[in-house]
């Protein structure tokens, strides 16, 4: 398809870019905006390693078209971090916690736990294990993952 | 500590290392007799080697090992504090890099604790002891007047004082770290036992650049590679190239070596697109069929085989005497996969008749050696540089990605390409765990002793690693040039943990090594996993047949205190652990490799009792890892390895048609997700004063083993074939 021009907002702030329509929006986050936080791990929504929040609400990146994001609010793991430097409950409880091995996973479990406390501040586990369902983790962290979205829930997610 | 010589010695499983490692540097095969240092070391005794200190006076620590999760990097560091008496974060570290860190071959076998981060701890204790000396001749005052902390060394009375860099002025440290180094008492430690947290966690929650997949250099272009879909495909003539690069605008390259067919483009969604129009227009002459159409065990049994006995002690022939029990059974395990969450992914750079790679490969220094040979290159042309990737848990496609970024480089000297593989090149084409089959035949004597012990097991190899020869690269049997593949004939890694533990007098047991259908190579635990699931199983079920209690039964043929120990803190962790209605218990052991680590695992299963669908509830293990370095890395890597085992257990089979593997994707190879991850409880047995055991491997096998045994507790049905899957469950025909 013909490359066309889009206005992004990611982070707060807007980036203009110019790409195919049909790329999706992790290439796009990756490689023209230069994020590291969502990653390619499928490319087919079965993983949660490109999980970003697209107006608050958790969703992978690998499979969102360009032009169907709009003026849809874009967030990335970088975007959690306050401008100051200050972590995010959920950084800061995932750091607290120790909770990652290799760390891959990490974004899809931080993003989709940013999302969950934003509409529950005080989940039970369950709707935890609920709201991380959609990420995969191999190295088998998911109990640290569990009590560090509990952390950051007490830390004021 | 386990030394080279008392490992070499060791020649039962001396095939098993050489198979593992490759070739071991002549240091290695002429030891020194009393060489108190670890391998590692014994190999590069040069201090500058594993330590530096810079101007600002912190400390670079440098290990040959990569960072894969199991948090290497920050034992390591706690070594080099310990020793040279300096706050954790003044020391950085520097991962496996060709030409600048040791050659310690492969991150593999639960090593790095044992080998690097010890090797780590002597340089700096001899560091400590330079440093010492330098100030007592400039100063001159007594060594022992002196102390060393914090980046100085002062006097007692702290009147006098000189930093590293005031020392050194500009030297390093240099010489041999010498056998005589005197080590820092374990009873003054502050930084090692201690839980201290990784500095790369928060790095990643900040979205640092952490892994290969996020290094970007100027310039970089893009590559896909376009695998032939199943083992032997062979390329057919007639791929139009050029409609390849009118359809998709962006591609720059089109390589087509043999089968080695891939594109680079100047951006990665235009490489994807290249590989999505490419990949249905590509036409592939099928390889020798694959054996479908039967159960894999039977295959295994079929397969011409090289026999060799693991051990052998009394006679297991022989009639029963009066009262005796035998007991028989089959067990097997599937192919299983690495299954790393971010595939496998490489930059090459050909620069000036110098090539560079970056990569999670888990030996540098090995793959330059086969990447060298590949290319047909002097080893000292190419520079390999090891960064992080997502965990591999063994040998998956780093190696295979690095050699192909190679090529692609060639063609196109002077552009940094980063090939990344895409979901279905990982779950297709990375060398699989080995199926592996089972036949015990066991004896109980009238008191329900175990006294005969005899295992029959059938497996392909468990270490295809490059280790240094192309053959083992997956595009060299591709390329018009292609290098025949030299199969192992060791069976590496195939007897790990066959031998049990127990007390047996009368024991045999073979393996047969033969060539599966599927490629495969090293998975975490390697042959452990599958022979501890039998062994445990069987012991288990003798356990019953005997009529006696699981604990207590293994309690009784177990003379090792330590094993006995990490049992005896299994049952005390659960014994106020009440099964309810259609849940059982079931408990395992093993010590990973009969020589490091010891772990008992507890699994708590509940089994649906219409569907018979099994869940695992909890899982508790006890594990004793000698003297613990990090323990909440020790935890973390034990959590991780109950829960990932537990997913191999009831999840997970490669499987495959005449054609090809039918794996591709995370429904096609489903692996657990949070709603089905098992709470895991840890306890650790620390044993200062013991050397440190490998311990990244130790739960796989008896985690298995422990949940077999508690489905059978909570529905009747003992499965031998894994994984647990519902259908396996169907109620026992009860007799009447």
């Amino acid at each position: 398809m013909e490359e066309a021009d889009f206005t992004l907002h990611v982070n707060g702030q807007a980036h203009q870019v110019r790409a195919d329509p049909a790329t999706p929006l992790l290439y796009v986050l990756r490689n023209q905006l230069g994020l590291n936080g969502p990653k390619f791990g499928c490319g087919l929504q079965q993983c949660g390693a490109c999980m970003v929040l697209v107006s608050g609400f958790a969703h992978p990146s690998c499979q969102l078209q360009l032009h169907r994001v709009g003026a849809a609010p874009i967030t990335t793991l970088e975007g959690l971090t306050r401008p100051d430097g200050t972590l995010h409950p959920v950084q800061q409880a995932l750091v607290e916690v120790q909770a990652a091995q290799c760390g891959f996973c990490l974004n899809g479990v931080a993003m989709c736990a940013a999302g969950l406390l934003r509409q529950y501040p005080r989940p039970d586990e369950q709707t935890i294990r609920n709201a991380l369902l959609r990420v995969l983790c191999r190295c088998g962290t998911h109990e640290r993952y569990i009590r560090a979205v509990q952390r950051a829930a007490e830390l004021g997610g | 500590m386990p030394t080279r010589r008392t490992f070499l010695k060791d020649s039962g499983r001396l095939t098993i290392a050489f198979c593992l490692l490759g070739a071991l540097p002549a240091a290695a095969e002429a030891p020194a007799a009393d060489d108190p240092r670890p391998g590692s070391l014994q190999d590069n005794p040069r201090l500058n080697a594993w330590l530096e200190v810079l101007a600002d006076g912190r400390v670079r620590v440098l290990t040959g090992k990569l960072e894969l999760g199991q948090g290497i990097t920050t034992a390591v560091a706690q070594m080099a504090a310990e020793e040279l008496n300096t706050p954790l974060r003044q020391v950085e570290v520097l991962l496996a890099e060709t030409g600048r860190t040791p050659d310690e071959r492969y991150t593999a076998g639960s090593a790095s604790i044992e080998q690097s981060a010890l090797s780590v701890r002597w340089a700096a204790a001899a560091a400590r002891q330079q440093l010492v000396q330098l100030a007592a001749n400039r100063l001159r005052v007594p060594a022992a007047q002196l102390v060393l902390a914090d980046g100085t060394v002062r006097t007692a009375d702290g009147r006098r004082q000189l930093t590293f860099a005031e020392l050194l002025g500009g030297r390093q440290l240099t010489g041999e770290v010498p056998l005589d180094t005197r080590l820092k008492p374990k009873s003054e430690y502050q930084v090692v036992g201690q839980p201290r947290p990784r500095a790369d966690i928060e790095r990643m929650v900040r979205a640092e650049p952490v892994y290969v997949q996020d290094l970007r250099l100027p310039g970089m272009v893009h590559a896909r590679v376009l695998h032939p879909p199943g083992p032997g495909a062979r390329l057919q003539p007639g791929f139009d190239a050029e409609a390849l690069r009118r359809a998709v605008p962006g591609v720059l390259q089109v390589v087509v070596d043999g089968s080695f067919v891939a594109v680079i483009a100047d951006s990665e969604w235009a490489a994807i697109r290249a590989y999505d129009w490419a990949k249905p227009r590509l036409r592939w002459a099928a390889g020798p069929a694959l054996p479908a159409g039967k159960p894999l065990a039977e295959v295994l049994r079929s397969l011409p085989a090289q026999t060799e006995e693991v051990a052998r002690q009394g006679a297991v022939d022989g009639a029963p005497a009066a009262g005796e029990k035998t007991f028989r059974a089959t067990y097997f395990k599937p192919y299983l996969m690495h299954g790393s969450i971010g595939p496998s992914c490489a930059l090459a750079l050909f620069d000036k008749d110098q090539l560079h790679l970056w990569t999670h490969s888990q030996g540098v220094y090995p793959l330059r050696a086969s990447v060298a040979k590949l290319l047909g290159l002097p080893e000292d042309r190419v520079h390999a540089k090891g960064v992080p990737g997502a965990g591999c848990y063994g040998h998956n496609g780093a190696d295979d990605v690095a050699a192909e970024a190679a090529l692609l480089a060639r063609a196109l000297p002077g552009r940094p390409v980063r090939l990344q593989w895409m979901r279905d090149d990982e779950h297709r084409h990375e060398p699989y765990g080995s199926a592996m089959l089972f036949d015990l035949q066991a004896r109980l004597d009238a008191r329900g002793r175990l006294t005969h012990w005899h295992m029959e097991l059938w497996s392909d190899t468990h270490s295809s690693r490059p280790a240094g020869q192309p053959d083992k690269l997956l595009p060299a049997q591709l390329l018009a040039r292609p290098v025949a593949y030299q199969r192992n004939e060791l069976s590496g890694g195939t007897s790990r943990n066959s031998e049990p533990l127990y007390q047996i007098p009368n024991l045999l047991i073979r393996t047969h090594s033969v060539q599966g259908p599927l490629r495969v190579s090293a998975l975490r635990s390697l042959g452990a996993f599958g022979n501890v699931f039998a062994l445990e199983s069987g012991v288990d079920e003798l356990a019953q047949l005997a009529g006696q209690d699981p604990y207590e039964f293994r309690l009784a043929h177990l003379t090792d205190e330590r094993a006995r120990a990490v049992i005896k803190e299994v049952r005390r962790l659960t014994q106020r652990v009440h099964p309810g209605p259609h849940e059982g218990l079931g408990l395992a052991f093993a010590q990973y490799k009969n020589k490091a680590a010891y772990l008992a695992v507890v699994a708590r299963v509940y089994v649906e009792p219409e569907q018979r669908v099994p869940h695992v509830r909890q899982l508790w293990a006890a594990i004793d890892a000698g003297e613990v370095i990090n323990p909440d890395g020790l935890r973390n890597q034990t959590e991780g390895g109950l829960i990932q085992a537990a997913s191999w257990t009831l999840l997970e089979q490669v499987r495959f048609d005449e054609q090809q593997v039918r794996c591709h994707d995370w429904e096609t190879y489903p692996i657990y997700r949070f709603d089905e991850a098992p709470r895991v409880e840890v306890s650790i047995l620390n044993r200062p004063d013991q050397p440190p055991l490998g311990a990244g491997e130790a739960a796989q096998g008896p985690t298995a083993a422990a949940i077999a045994s508690a489905v059978q507790r909570a529905c009747g049905v003992r499965v031998r074939e894994l994984p647990i899957r519902p259908e396996k469950l169907a109620p026992p025909i009860t007799e009447t």
